[in-house]
């Protein structure tokens, strides 16, 4: 049975101001398959997630993400991803359990839900202490359980294990590595651990995509000729 | 969507009454406030249009400081993200934040309204009187509200923050000055209060309505990219 | 739109109107028993406050339909008509106080609920500029100034029903109606006056959306010939103004 791709680029074209954050960037990505995106910085790596995130509407060309049109459709599948940004997304205020619930509220998830995620992620002892105080990989980690939170289908990721020592690297692993059917975009500096765990590369640079194949088909060497 | 906007009010609190930036300053701004009106107009006591005077202007100054701190805490954090990637209606979010500035505005009002009295307030207030006080102060604090959320949504992306809300919220502000300055008149008048004006009670309630509609109307494209 | 075509014409017939207007409100019109010549002042004061209010509300529906289109025009149309109005506005004030001034003796009095209402709406329009200017993302620049045009918009009329109730002026209304109360000679050069400022207006109006055009023109221009894109153009600063796409 052939599903739907779970995104998919057309011409998708984003400004700002006068220059070109996105520029007629196509690509079609299948359910369950894992897309890397490389590429210099300001590139346009984090705008393309957050398009995809419904956060920014495209300007031009056309968007489906899971199935829905963006923008117009983009409230019906807000649900069904999650996105780890650069910035944590959390209230450094607030506690890691006050946060976690928090948004487990708004997305009308459970509470223990978040329980067992700051368990897995061993974040327990903690939970209940000012994020502001946690070190940068401690609010890595719980971002990835903000991230995850309400069992999404598509996870963006931007540089996921940023921040990350090997351990807890390994403990998020099964939180947002690749399984259970979900789709992924991952974002990465990281050109042959990119494509060792990705299905699909794309590449870009100002905007444009210079390079889009099969993960497999793709020689490191050439991601790093995106950077000159 | 009353899930939605318990869960962002509730952190609203949860944030003011952990960190307790908004509130205890403008609190102390309002009495700092009432002292120097005290110098500023030569007097021990004030009555009637004078006291209703002092006292809106104390306390629209004040909501102008929370109204540039509303939308602060968001703005840094990325916080507006969060809700934004949820399934939820952006109107909640608008609703929250008004509860939440109303709620601010209350607390202010317990201290400044007493301190008010102390310091400056000629007759005293009877039971009666208060009542109807808290009436106009509900009315005009919901305006404040309404139109601050929407300012305050307006500046928090603009680099001078702080000089843009009080410009682009006073003006705004006005109709609600004249009618709660002139409802409150009456009460503080110095040969016994006077009845409450219905025609201000009726201005300030029309400002409600058509704000709150305006910002209804509005506030998704504040937050929506 | 082509707001380059006609504008000599709308300039010619500007000019026209308003030396037409300047006549009758010199020689045409009666003195006023009461203010003596000051009254004239009155051509000039109340249709320029009438087109000032026009232009803001105009701005305001400009700018509902850049929030429902997204389309950049019609933001540019609002900050034009907006901008012209906050000139004209500064004009309605000063004419505002010299008026006072020879009536009452003061530059200013609270009495003349118009005027006051005018003042504050004013004051709100002033900070369209600034606000626009310090964001710096254009998109977000725009939209955001569409949703204070709009808020500005629909609280013109609110504001002018609260100053008026407030006022309990014990002074008459100096400004009948245009409508009733004033003798017909003296309508006639009203009328004719708020025909010119209206006229100078969109002629403004259309001289400044002509040129921002071709502002817009010339950068797309010079971005097309420059080969690599937009790193050979000198940087635009930071502006208050909106920006154009390339067409």
């Amino acid at each position: 049975m052939a599903a739907a791709p779970a995104i998919e680029l057309d011409g998708l074209t984003r400004r700002y101001g006068e220059r070109v954050a996105l520029d007629g960037v196509t690509v079609s990505v299948p359910a369950g398959a894992t897309l890397v995106v490389f590429g210099p910085n300001g590139a346009g790596k984090s705008t393309l997630l957050r398009v995809l995130a419904t956060l920014l509407r495209p300007h031009a060309g056309a968007a489906r993400v899971l199935g829905r049109a963006l923008p117009g459709e983009g409230w019906a599948v807000r649900g069904h991803l999650g996105l780890l940004a650069h910035e944590p997304l959390l209230y450094g205020d607030l506690t890691a359990r006050e946060n976690l619930r928090f948004h487990a509220r708004l997305h009308g998830v459970a509470r223990g839900r978040a329980e067992a995620l700051l368990e897995h992620v061993g974040l327990a002892a903690r939970a209940d202490e000012r994020v502001h105080t946690f070190s940068r990989g401690m609010v890595q980690r719980l971002a990835v359980c903000r991230a995850v939170l309400h069992e999404p289908e598509l996870l963006l990721l931007d540089e996921p294990r940023a921040h990350l020592d090997p351990a807890a690297a390994a403990l998020v692993e099964p939180l947002i590595g690749a399984g259970d059917g979900r789709t992924r975009v991952v974002t990465s500096h990281d050109p042959s651990g990119g494509l060792a765990e990705a299905d699909l590369a794309l590449g870009l640079r100002a905007g444009r995509a210079e390079l889009l194949r099969r993960a497999a088909d793709v020689d490191p060497a050439e991601i790093g000729r995106l950077y000159r | 969507m009353s899930r939605a906007v318990g869960a962002l009010l509730r952190k609203e609190l949860q944030l003011e009454l952990r960190a307790p930036q908004i509130v205890p300053a403008m609190a102390l701004f309002s009495v700092s406030t009432l002292v120097v009106f005290h110098f500023a107009l030569q007097r021990g006591q004030v009555a009637g249009d004078l006291a209703a005077g002092v006292l809106w202007v104390t306390l629209l100054f004040a909501a102008m400081l929370g109204t540039s701190r509303l939308f602060v805490a968001d703005h840094e954090e990325g916080g507006l993200d969060a809700f934004l990637l949820a399934p939820v209606d952006r109107t909640a979010l608008l609703v929250a934040k008004v509860a939440a500035l109303l709620a601010f505005l209350a607390a202010v009002e317990l201290v400044a309204v007493p301190a008010f009295a102390i310091l400056l307030l000629g007759p005293a207030p009877s039971a009666g009187e208060l009542a109807r006080l808290v009436a106009v102060l509900a009315l005009a604090d919901a305006g404040i509200a309404v139109t601050g959320t929407l300012v305050g949504a307006l500046a928090v992306q603009t680099r001078a923050r702080d000089l843009l809300v009080p410009l682009l919220a006073l003006p705004l502000l006005i109709p609600v000055v004249i009618g709660a300055a002139k409802a409150t008149t009456p009460l503080f008048a110095e040969a016994g209060a006077g009845s409450l004006p219905l025609r201000w009670v009726a201005i300030l309630a029309l400002y409600d309505l058509l704000f709150g509609l305006l910002a209804y109307a509005l506030f998704d494209f504040l937050v929506e990219d | 739109m082509r707001y380059g075509t006609r504008l000599t014409t709308l300039s010619l017939l500007t000019a026209a109107t308003m030396t037409a207007a300047l006549a009758l409100a010199f020689f045409y019109a009666p003195m006023d028993a009461d203010q003596g010549f000051m009254q004239k002042i009155f051509y000039v004061h109340v249709p320029l406050a009438i087109v000032a209010l026009c232009g803001f509300v105009f701005g305001g529906v400009m700018a509902i339909q850049h929030l429902r289109t997204r389309d950049p025009r019609y933001d540019l149309r609002s900050y034009v008509a907006i901008h012209l109005s906050l000139v004209l506005g500064a004009g309605v004030l000063v004419t505002g106080a010299i008026w006072a001034k020879a009536s009452w003796g003061h530059w200013w009095v609270w009495d003349e609920p118009t005027l006051v209402s005018f003042l504050i709406i004013f004051l709100l329009y002033a900070t369209y500029q600034p606000l626009r200017f310090s964001i710096e993302d254009p998109e977000r620049q725009a939209r955001y100034a569409s949703v204070f045009a709009i808020t500005a918009g629909a609280f013109v009329p609110l504001n002018f029903v609260a100053v008026r109730l407030a006022q309990s002026y014990t002074h008459p209304r100096v400004f009948a109606t245009a409508d009733g109360g004033l003798p017909p000679r003296m309508q006639v050069a009203f009328l004719v006056s708020l025909a010119a400022f209206a006229l100078l207006f969109v002629t403004l109006w259309r001289y400044e959306m002509t040129s921002k055009h071709a502002s817009a023109q010339l950068r797309s221009l010079r971005r097309k010939l420059t080969a690599d894109g937009d790193r050979g153009l000198p940087a635009r600063g930071r502006s208050a103004a909106p920006s154009l796409p390339s067409p």
